[in-house]
């Protein structure tokens, strides 16, 4: 018992450094490391995809693809949910 | 899952039309205002959930069957990638906004930066899939499960 408190001391002891030097490295709030990805959407978005919503023309065509993997996970919850009650409906 | 008392039903009824109106309103302008297809397929979905919880489950299985909500999520999911590959084929990249600088509908660019709703390419066709898809497949959910437990509770 005595040896799984100290192991348990020197977990929390290890995480707790490592969280700590984590949190003093963290940037300032509103200040990341690299703005261009940011400057380039927020200056071109109008032109380039015709919408004024900047986070509709982020979701559906800077980042198509991570949208196509979103709509994939909605369609198997559905699939999988539809398939395991319609057992029970019987 | 009963339905429940006629000033219920008659509540529900009334303000059914105003929700479905808004949610698509949400998804229509979707590159305009915020908001988009996953939100107002949820709006329109809510409402839908309404009906059930007010009517019953098997007044509302009287009126759609779960079957014909998994044809319409599939085409909502089909139109997506459909558009999706369609950018290869016009723009030369997957998910590329073909549509837009064209003069075919969608296809406007906005002057000084003001959009409306004829402008956005291929932004305005998806979230119309999507708000399909998310409507089809939220209101499968919760049909499928109402009408599971309302077989449960004649049993036990």
């Amino acid at each position: 018992m005595n040896q799984r408190n100290m192991l348990a001391a020197a977990f929390l002891t290890i995480v707790g450094v490592f969280l700590i030097f984590s949190m003093l490295l963290m940037h300032p709030f509103g200040e990341p490391t690299s703005q261009a990805m940011d400057q380039y959407i927020i200056d071109n978005t109008v032109e380039e995809t015709g919408a004024n919503n900047g986070v509709t023309s982020v979701v559906f065509d800077y980042r198509g693809f991570d949208t196509l993997g979103e709509a994939t996970v909605l369609f198997t919850a559905v699939a999988s949910v539809v398939m395991i009650f319609r057992r029970l409906k019987k | 899952m009963k339905g429940m008392s006629t000033i219920v039903k008659t509540i529900a009824n009334i303000s059914f039309p105003l929700i479905t109106i808004y949610g698509l309103y949400v998804i229509a302008h979707g590159h305009l205002t915020p908001g988009g297809g996953f939100q107002g397929g949820a709006i329109v979905a809510t409402g839908l959930v309404m009906l059930i919880v007010a009517h019953g489950s098997d007044w509302m299985e009287e009126h759609i069957k779960e079957h014909d909500l998994s044809i319409f999520e599939s085409l909502g999911a089909l139109g997506f990638i459909g558009l999706a590959f369609l950018g290869i084929l016009m723009g030369g990249v997957f998910f590329s906004n073909f549509l837009v600088d064209t003069t075919m509908l969608f296809g406007g660019i906005p002057v000084d930066g003001a959009a409306n709703i004829n402008t956005g390419g291929t932004l305005p066709l998806m979230n119309f899939a999507v708000g399909l898809k998310v409507i089809a497949g939220l209101f499968a959910i919760v049909l499928v499960m109402a009408l599971a437990t309302s077989k449960k509770e004649e049993h036990l």
